[in-house]
Parts: C-alpha cells; structure tokens; sequence
C-alpha cells in the first residue's frame, strides 16, 4: 500500500491535479488557497509542466479557456471573490463545452468578507455564478483525502461531459492537514478531436466558440448541453450516509459542516436520539434521490451551512417539502460547534415527539 | 485514549505550528488517525497564532476543537482565552517564563515549564516550543519518546539538516524536566 | 489561362459580413498572405475578439477560438503555452485591446508572450453602433460623446503602441495604417514580420492597423480613407516603435 503522508488540503489538491495528468495551472494569489499555486509553482518546471501566474483572476481563466480549448488538462484555483471574477469565463468555458477544473477554496463574503472558512459560495457554484444556461459538476470535499480523490475524479468528469468541474471546498480542508494516501490515479482519457492543435492541413479547421447569433441554432445548443447535463444527473450523483438505517432525523452537511456535524449525530446517539446525517459529495448533481428516499423515513431534517442558509433550498426542493427542514447555521468565518448542531437535532427531535 | 484534542496557543513566532506539526507526524508515526489545523491569516505577521491536534484511535470528525483535553499555552493572553476550555480531568502546560500567573482551575493537571529560559539556558533559544513538546511527550505514554528524532527530521528541510540535533536537544530538556 | 490573382488559402469560401468599405477585409487578406507566405496554415491557432471581427473564426481557414471581450491576448496565452511549438494570433479592435483588455494587452506584453497581435484602430465601437473608443480622437463625434469628445470629461486617447514601447518585454510594436496602395503594402510586411518573429521565436509582436469605419463615421469609405489621412495619423503617427532584434543588430554594428 502506498505511504501515508501528512498534507494539507490545498497541496493535496495540487498533487492530486498533477498525478491526473494536469500539466497547466494558471492562477492568481488569494487567501486561504495559495498553497496550490506555491506547490504547482514548486512542482511544475520540474516536469515539463507550466505555472503561469496571471495578471487577473479574469486573465487566468482566459488562460485556462484557451488551454483547455487547445486539448489539455488545465486548471486554476481560487477563492470566493477571485471566483465571482472567473464567473465571466466559467460561462464562455460552459457555452463552448471545453473541460476545465477549478478549485474553490472559499471564505466569507459577500465583497471581500473575510478569510476565514465559509460555504457561502453554494449558490454560485450550484446555480451558476456566469450568465446563461450551464451547470458545473461541483464537488464537496470533507477531508484531505477527498481533496485528492475528488481532484482526480473531477477531472475525469470534465473531460467526459465537456463541462467545467469545480472543487468547493473551504479554508478549513483546503489549510489542515490530515494523513493521506495517493494511490495509482485511474487516469480515463476520451478522444478530443474538437481540440485546437492547428490542422496541419489534414482537416476543416476546428472552432471552439460559444457565439450563436441565430436564435433556434442557440436554443438547439442549450437543450442539447441540457440533454448531457441529464446524463451527468443520472449517473454521478455522490453522497454519503451515516447512521440513517433507523434515523427519525437526518441532518444534512456538506463540506466542513458534515465532519461537525458527524460529531454530533455520534453525540446524540449516545443520547438515545435516533439521527443520521446525509452528506451530498456532489452539490450538482445534487443527491435528490436520497433526501426523497428519507423524507419518507424520517420526520425532520437539519440543514448544518456555514451561509445565511443555501443548500437548505435544494433539501426543500428534493424532500419536496414534505417535512419540516430547520437551519443550523454560522457564516462569515464562524464554524457551529458540535453543541449547537446537538441543540438543532435535540429541537427537532421534539417536534418528532 | 480514544481521541486526544490538543490546543497550542501564543504569539506569532514562537513555532506554534510547527510544534502542532510535530504531535501530529508523531501521531502519524504512531499509526493514529491525526488532524491539524491552524488559524490562519494576520497571525503570520507577528499576531497571536494557535493550532488544533487531534489524535485519535478513530476517525477524526471535526478537526475543530471547542474544547481541548490539552492546552499548551505559550504566552499570557492565550492561558486567559482558552483556560476555560479545556476539559475537566484535562491538561495545561504552561510556559512559565513568559507566563506570570498561575491556573485558577483544580479540576485539570496543570505543568508550569520555565521553557523560555530552559530553551535560552541549553543554548536554542527559538525552540521553547519544543521544550514544551518534550514535557508533553512524557505525560503522554501514547506519544512514545521512540521515533522522535525520525518525527523531526521529517519537519525540517534537508539543507537545515543541522536543525535536527538542536530539536532533539530541546525535547529532551523538556522531557527531562521534573 | 493564367491566375493572376487570388483568394490567399488561408481564407474561407465564407461571404464577409463586414459593411461596405470597411477595411476589415483588407486586413483579413494581409493577413491570411502572411500565413500563406509563411507555410504555417497548419500550424496557426486565430483567437477572435469581441467586436465587429468576433466572426473572423468563420474567415480564416486555421483552427480558431472566439475569445472573451478583451481576454483574447489571455486566451492565446493559454494556447502558446499549452502548445509552443503552433503559431497563436490574435485580431483585436480598439474596444476590446485598448479598453476592456488593456491588462492582459499590458501583461502579454510585459512577458514577452510569443504570439502576434493584429490590433484595428478604427477609433470606435463598430459591432455596437458607433460609441466612444479608447482611441476616438479629441473632439471625435460618437454615440457616447454626441458634442464631440471632451478630453477634460472623459480624457485622451491611448496611443498603445507608444504606451507598449515603454516595456521591456514586447519583441516587436508597429503601427501602419491601409487608407492607401502604399501604406497598405506597408502593412503587409509589417504584419509579415509579426508572424515571422514568433516562428523564430523572437516574441509579443503587435501590429497596430489604423483604419477607417465609414458606416459609424458617417462618411462615404473615400471621404473616410480622407480622414484617416487628415485626422487619424497626425494623432496616431505610422512606424515601428519597438524591434527589439533590429536594435541589437544595429548595436552590434
């Protein structure tokens, strides 16, 4: 088995991004994600990859759209306010259906807000933080390992569904360190031949665009993304469950909020309080299934978020309002204490009895 | 021991994170599932700075810590803001060069270390940390003193190798401190 | 029969959708026989911008990309570094060079990124209906200054090829203009040499093409060719202002 090592979440990432073949980052300096431009920084010259640090967030995702146009694994990361300014290259990215991979490490805002951990960036990356018609699949790690994992999985999806995948994490995963172990990357490679390699005058010449003027060759576009973006809902949907076999409440977490939120499911176990925590691994797809599935179980969820209060909306939406959802919840860089996820669940518990 | 939460609190400077680092590759070495964390931010240019330890038999849940079964605490303002904390039947070490005061608080064990003087009396005057770290290990059979050179070393830089020795100088200072 | 004259290879079948007597055109071809010239069709990878050239993808026969406003010299940075050994250029107006992307025009620069800029100074917002443009004249009647550009309201005009000179990074930086036979033969060359400085590796070359929009202007294309003359190179004077290759040799001398 390969070694355990110790690693922050950010180099974790970094290293995960290069042993899946990424051998272009382009980026711009923020805190709390530095680590991963310093460690590609650090690693890429050495193995004939290339960092290149930008002028902008805007300048870096540019970069990274005409990379990924020309065929490549290619990535940027940031956080909160240096990904408002991708937002613009997120949707061109999206609207000509080129694979990239970008990394939220987010803190609280909204403006400049602080640096302190924060999921208030939920709906931005779910909803879609550019203008127009897209998705991206966006991925919740919990731990470092995941960091790693979910690194080379989300490249993968990209390349398959021809869309972005993002990473959002938060200053908590992306700065602590926790054992870690890489294991041989399961590298998949699809064909590309839409890439920009020039046409050595062998072919038509390809164009990566996202312009369409004529309005139904525009609509025509936008349902067939929609008919892929079904695809990715059907078949990478990624969640995790704990303690909901006989669960009368589920908590909902994702991210940082589900390792607080695990603390004190355990704690009112102990205490005879039958409750369960669903964790969404993807924030989009979003797991549906499984929060319908226990909507008809348990009698009461609570939604943990460190934001004023987001994914609780998509929990709405998929137990379709069938019981009641509570928020339990800190924002600008605060993290609830596992006591005040335990006083949630004892609430909600007593609207079970 | 099922899960030890370790708090390391005092000004930027003083090596707090590196000594979380250390309990934390040491707890590795010892086949622990292990957490760190630091606060991160203005700390770095000279403010207070503090990390959390966990080192657990199980998987660690929250890597943050509310209240620590540990506190090690390197200066003044750190003891006042986290004596409260800690657990009862918990720990505080304190370093009592730079720390006047002693612990209102009879319900945890308490280690007075004169570690900045120790540090500056065998001649490494930035590792008070590690005096500390040393004192630490001997309360705590878990965190065999075995293996701590190999711990340190896997710390420093490979051009600081020199740095190792002088570690291991202060750990052992602490650990011997009686 | 003998061909006298034809369509350069490196240009499409594609009908141009440019307003009569634009220039764009013309720029397009001196282009497209800068690729033909060089043998580098195969290998050259065209970044459009957004503007009245955001369909140059359609007219140009290598592959191509359709940028961002103002990122294309970000995007083609994306592409020369993923892919050094292909040919990157990018056709830019003064709307989307000057303004919006002054900062990756600036950076791209600054890193003396191997890839060749064509820049139209037209002096206006064509694709938009006629606005104020980073580089409209003083005085200039546009959309947005309906009383003629006031330098005390809105400032000056940029002069980039002066403004990028200042550098050190850019290889080459030349301004030429198509109102006539000669300038535009001028202009071939010019943009000739900024393709050949990135086969041969030499780095950022910008060629600045002043040129006339008579739709937004309000002029017939002769009277506008005119006013390129009269008002447009006085202000924006023709010549290189960098060769960075050209200096050393004359130094070695």
């Amino acid at each position: 088995m390969a070694e355990r090592v110790l690693m922050k979440g950010n180099e974790a990432i970094a290293e995960a991004a290069i042993r899946a073949g990424c051998r272009h980052y382009f980026g711009y300096p923020i805190t709390p994600q530095t680590e991963v431009a310093a460690y590609m920084a650090k690693k890429m010259p050495k193995i004939g990859g290339v960092f290149l640090q930008a002028e902008s967030e805007i300048a870096s995702i540019n970069m990274v759209y005409g990379a990924a146009a020309a065929g490549m694994r290619v990535m940027t990361s940031s956080s909160s306010p240096g990904i408002s300014l991708k937002s613009e290259g997120l949707s061109y990215i999206a609207g000509s259906d080129v694979p990239a991979f970008v990394v939220n490490v987010q803190r609280g805002g909204p403006g400049l807000g602080g640096i302190q951990p924060s999921q208030s960036d939920y709906f931005q990356a779910t909803k879609g933080g550019g203008h127009g018609d897209y998705r991206m699949i966006v991925l919740a790690p919990a731990s470092v390992q995941e960091m790693a994992s979910l690194t080379i999985k989300g490249f993968n999806l990209a390349d398959k569904y021809l869309m972005t995948a993002m990473i959002l994490a938060d200053g908590t995963i992306g700065q602590m360190m926790e054992p870690i172990t890489f294991e041989e990357a399961a590298i998949e490679t699809y064909d590309k031949p839409w890439a920009l390699t020039g046409t050595k005058m062998g072919r038509k010449h390809n164009i990566v665009s996202s312009l369409y003027l004529k309005s139904d060759e525009l609509e025509r576009k936008n349902f067939e993304r929609y008919e892929r973006y079904k695809v990715v809902e059907e078949n990478e949907v990624m969640y995790e469950q704990y303690m909901m076999e006989d669960a009368e409440i589920c908590v909902a977490a994702f991210g940082i909020a589900s390792r607080v939120a695990k603390n004190a499911v355990a704690q009112a176990r102990r205490e005879g309080v039958k409750v369960g925590l669903i964790r969404p691994i993807t924030l989009w797809p979003f797991p549906k299934a499984v929060l319908r599935q226990a909507a008809d179980q348990v009698k009461s969820f609570v939604c943990v978020e460190l934001n004023m209060g987001q994914m609780i909306e998509d929990v709405r939406l998929a137990t379709e309002c069938r019981r009641p959802v509570s928020l339990c919840n800190r924002t600008g860089g605060m993290i609830p204490s596992p006591e005040q996820v335990l006083s949630s669940i004892r609430e909600a518990q007593k609207g079970v009895n | 021991m099922k899960t030890t939460q370790i708090l390391i609190a005092g000004f930027g400077g003083q090596g707090i994170l590196f000594a979380g680092k250390f309990l934390a590759y040491k707890g590795l070495l010892e086949d622990l599932q292990v957490s760190w964390l630091p606060s991160y931010g203005p700390e770095m240019r000279g403010g207070t700075a503090n990390c959390n330890v966990i080192l657990s038999e199980e998987s660690v849940g929250s890597p943050i810590i509310t209240n620590p079964d540990v506190l090690i605490a390197m200066n003044l303002p750190s003891l006042q803001k986290y004596v409260d904390a800690v657990v009862p039947g918990g720990q505080i070490y304190v370093d009592a060069t730079l720390i006047g005061e002693k612990v209102g608080r009879d319900d945890v064990a308490v280690f007075y270390i004169p570690a900045t003087q120790m540090a500056n009396e065998a001649g490494v005057p930035t590792l008070a940390n590690m005096v500390m770290m040393g004192h630490v290990l001997k309360n705590h059979p878990e965190l065999t003193f075995e293996g701590t050179e190999e711990t340190v070393a896997k710390l420093v830089p490979p051009q600081k190798a020199q740095l190792v020795e002088l570690n291991m100088k202060a750990l052992q200072a602490g650990r011997d401190y009686q | 029969m003998a061909i006298v004259f034809e369509k350069p290879h490196a240009l499409t079948d594609a009908v141009l959708h440019y307003c009569p007597g634009c220039p764009h055109g013309i720029i397009h071809r001196l282009v497209a026989e800068a690729i033909d010239s060089l043998g580098i069709e195969g290998d050259t990878i065209g970044v459009a911008p957004v503007g009245c050239a955001v369909m140059a993808y359609d007219y140009f026969a290598c592959d191509m990309i359709e940028a961002a406003h103002g990122r294309a010299p970000a995007t083609a940075t994306g592409i020369k570094r993923c892919r050094p050994d292909s040919v990157v250029f990018t056709y830019q107006g003064d709307g989307d060079l000057a303004s919006i992307g002054m900062a990756e025009t600036v950076h791209a620069a600054a890193r003396n990124e191997n890839i060749t800029i064509i820049f139209v100074n037209n002096a206006i917002y064509g694709m938009t209906g006629g606005q104020m443009a980073p580089t409209s004249l003083p005085g200039q009647v546009t959309q947005t200054s309906p009383y003629g550009r006031d330098v005390n309201h809105c400032g000056w005009p940029i002069k980039v090829c002066e403004l990028l000179s200042t550098l050190e990074g850019p290889e080459y930086v030349a301004r030429v203009a198509v109102n006539n036979v000669k300038n535009v033969k001028a202009a071939g060359k010019a943009i000739r040499k900024a393709f050949q400085n990135q086969v041969e590796k030499k780095g950022f070359s910008l060629v600045e093409v002043v040129s006339a929009c008579p739709t937004n202007w309000g002029m017939t294309p002769q009277k506008a060719l005119e006013w390129v003359e009269s008002d447009m190179l006085p202000y924006y004077p023709l010549g290189v202002y960098k060769d960075r290759s050209a200096a050393k040799e004359a130094e070695e001398k």
